[in-house]
């Protein structure tokens, strides 16, 4: 796609099979009509995604501002209560709580996965072609892993009688670790929470970067050992900025994908013990559905998604205005 | 000298324990769906199954309504990944081949459509299915999970649309053909293997998904897999080789479309990761 050549609007270039056109009378019409034709090409993807998605949006800044309980939803009232919700919900310590924990959750998980997956990345361009592939092998399975199995294994692998993880740390010398109950506690629930999701999102992150390292002109390199720069030199002023626009896109979407992580976090142990595991997607999940707060819950969820969107804005300006630049 | 012999070594070490550690999850559930109950709950991990039984499988095949379920995952995911994908190839082909005004405001859309907040949409998703009396039916399911992928599916695809060379195009309507048949019996071939690996981020998303399918589809004939298979650990409890046989049984389809696919699947997803 190097030599684009300009088109006129209208598309499809005039190809008049028979002699219909040949005094050039019924050309108005179908210029017309290609001219439409890319509106009514993305017409049904556009109904589709306003639809299911717009609308569910659109419908949760509504429910927000309704008193709506299980009395309500019964009987189908609509009981409007203004910014009741969201005043409950500021005022709560419990969103605040939950608040930090996401933020803090997320931060911990993108950090682990991000270095980890960078480092394991970098490694994969280290290795010979056989461990490569081996490695390579490894990760692809951890990554196609559906999540929900994943959640469960997980839960088997941390089990309090038989699990594997205690009877090693029992082994190599922890032995009050011998029958440890991790989902007990709020940290321990949280390490291993915390292991899936890092063990599940580390593959995306290295195969990405190593493909990413593949990219690097190797001219670079001859002319940084030209210059007299040694291996960590040649990191930090060759590869590194090279690969620097891919970490930051990579760390976006890692943000992303972690501070909504509910299935994990309510699969594991439906943000227990105590609800000290919420976070804020569960947290929204709970409230609503599970204690039929659909108004309070849905005021929970617009709040998500603005502290989403504030987490991610500085990435968002940069790839929206790449997008219009382009 | 044996420093450097040092050097060569360590980056396979490492990659060795990181190798094991990327597979043992994977490895101990088919391990422990394979070994009999008194291997599984013995004082001593059996690292390897001798002893192979299909007994846990049995138990997780046999439990109510397993097969409705199966028959529910495999109809929406199929069905959402399809749909997607025609939807998706009418605008990818005119998102990357035809110039019209708003055609960057569909792509910014399109962009923000694919990190919409799915999970955190859950009640207000409920209360329209309700509203509409289609709970426990797995319309809403297969029509919400083709919108789920369908920015991606777009955004993909137009990649793959734009490097088929135009002029292939052009030269078959020159030949004759309409654009709609230059379509079809050019463009549309070239596309196979980028459909393919578009189609399989299609079915891991709409196959996982968890929180809308836990919420809108409670009765147990109405179940899809991921949201019965937490239900099946609660109901089971301790028997953790039923539980990891039926995990097995849910993770199998996924990967053995990756080990398939691999090379082309993984160079699919990065490339439209990366585009955003």
């Amino acid at each position: 796609m190097t030599v684009q050549t300009e088109r006129p609007p209208s598309g499809p270039p005039e190809v008049v099979k028979s002699g219909g056109g040949r005094n050039g009378a019924p050309r108005t019409p179908r210029a017309r009509a290609g001219a439409l034709a890319p509106y009514l090409l993305l017409l049904p993807a556009l109904v589709a995604t306003l639809v299911f998605l717009g609308w569910p949006l659109v419908n949760n800044g509504i429910l927000s501002f309704q008193n709506l309980n299980m009395r309500q939803v019964i009987l189908h009232l609509t009981e409007w209560n203004g910014i009741d919700n969201y005043k409950e919900v500021l005022k709560s310590e419990d969103f605040w709580r939950v608040t930090g924990r996401s933020i803090v959750f997320t931060a911990i998980n993108v950090v682990l996965i991000m270095v980890l997956g960078t480092l394991i990345g970098l490694l994969l361009a280290k290795l010979g072609s056989k461990m490569r592939r081996l490695l390579l092998f490894g990760l692809v399975l951890a990554w196609a892993m559906p999540v929900i199995a994943g959640t469960t294994v997980y839960q088997w692998l941390f089990a309090q009688r038989y699990g594997v993880v205690n009877w090693v740390l029992a082994k190599i010398g922890f032995s009050s670790m011998a029958d440890y109950d991790w989902f007990g506690g709020q940290y321990s629930t949280f390490f291993v929470i915390i292991t899936l999701i890092v063990w599940q999102s580390i593959p995306f992150v290295a195969i990405n970067l190593y493909a990413a390292t593949t990219t690097i002109p190797k001219e670079l390199y001859e002319a940084a050992s030209l210059d007299g720069a040694g291996a960590w030199k040649q990191f930090t002023s060759v590869t590194l900025p090279f690969l620097r626009p891919f970490l930051y896109a990579t760390t976006f979407l890692e943000v992303i994908w972690v501070f909504k992580a509910l299935a994990q976090v309510y699969a594991i142990n439906k943000g227990g013990p105590d609800r000290l595991t919420e976070i804020l997607p569960v947290y929204a999940y709970i409230e609503g559905s599970g204690n039929q707060h659909y108004g309070m819950g849905s005021a929970i969820a617009m709040l998500t998604i603005i502290i989403m969107l504030f987490l991610t804005a500085y990435h968002l300006r940069i790839v929206l205005k790449q997008e219009e630049d382009a | 000298m044996k420093r450097s012999w040092f050097g060569r070594v360590w980056p396979n070490v490492i990659a060795v324990i990181l190798f094991i550690g990327f597979v043992f999850p994977v490895y101990w559930m088919f391990a422990t769906a394979f070994k009999p109950t008194g291997d599984i709950i013995s004082e001593d991990p059996v690292w390897i199954p001798f002893n192979f039984t299909f007994e846990h499988f049995k138990t997780a095949v046999d439990a109510d309504h397993f097969g409705q379920m199966v028959i529910n995952s495999v109809t929406v995911t199929v069905l959402a990944v399809v749909f997607s994908l025609v939807l998706g190839l009418f605008s990818a082909f005119a998102l990357a081949r035809m110039r019209f005004k708003g055609r960057r405001g569909f792509i910014i859309g399109f962009m923000l459509a694919q990190m919409a907040p799915w999970e955190v949409m859950v009640i207000s998703i409920y209360m329209i299915v309700r509203d509409a009396e289609m709970l426990n039916s797995l319309v809403p399911l297969t029509l919400f999970y083709m919108v789920m992928v369908l920015p991606f599916t777009i955004l993909t695809l137009r990649g793959f649309v734009a490097a088929v060379p135009r002029e292939l195009e052009e030269s078959a309507m020159v030949d004759g053909c309409t654009r709609m048949q230059a379509f079809r019996r050019v463009i549309l071939p070239l596309l196979a293997p980028g459909l393919m690996s578009t189609s399989l981020f299609g079915f891991i998303t709409a196959w996982n998904e968890f929180p809308i399918a836990l919420l809108l589809n409670k009765d147990a004939e109405a179940k899809t897999l991921p949201a019965w298979l937490p239900s099946f650990q609660t109901v089971y409890g301790d028997d953790w080789g039923a539980t990891m046989a039926a995990s097995s049984i849910f993770a199998i389809p996924i990967l053995l479309l990756f080990v398939f696919l691999q090379r082309r699947a993984v160079a699919g997803l990065t490339d439209g990761a990366v585009k955003g």
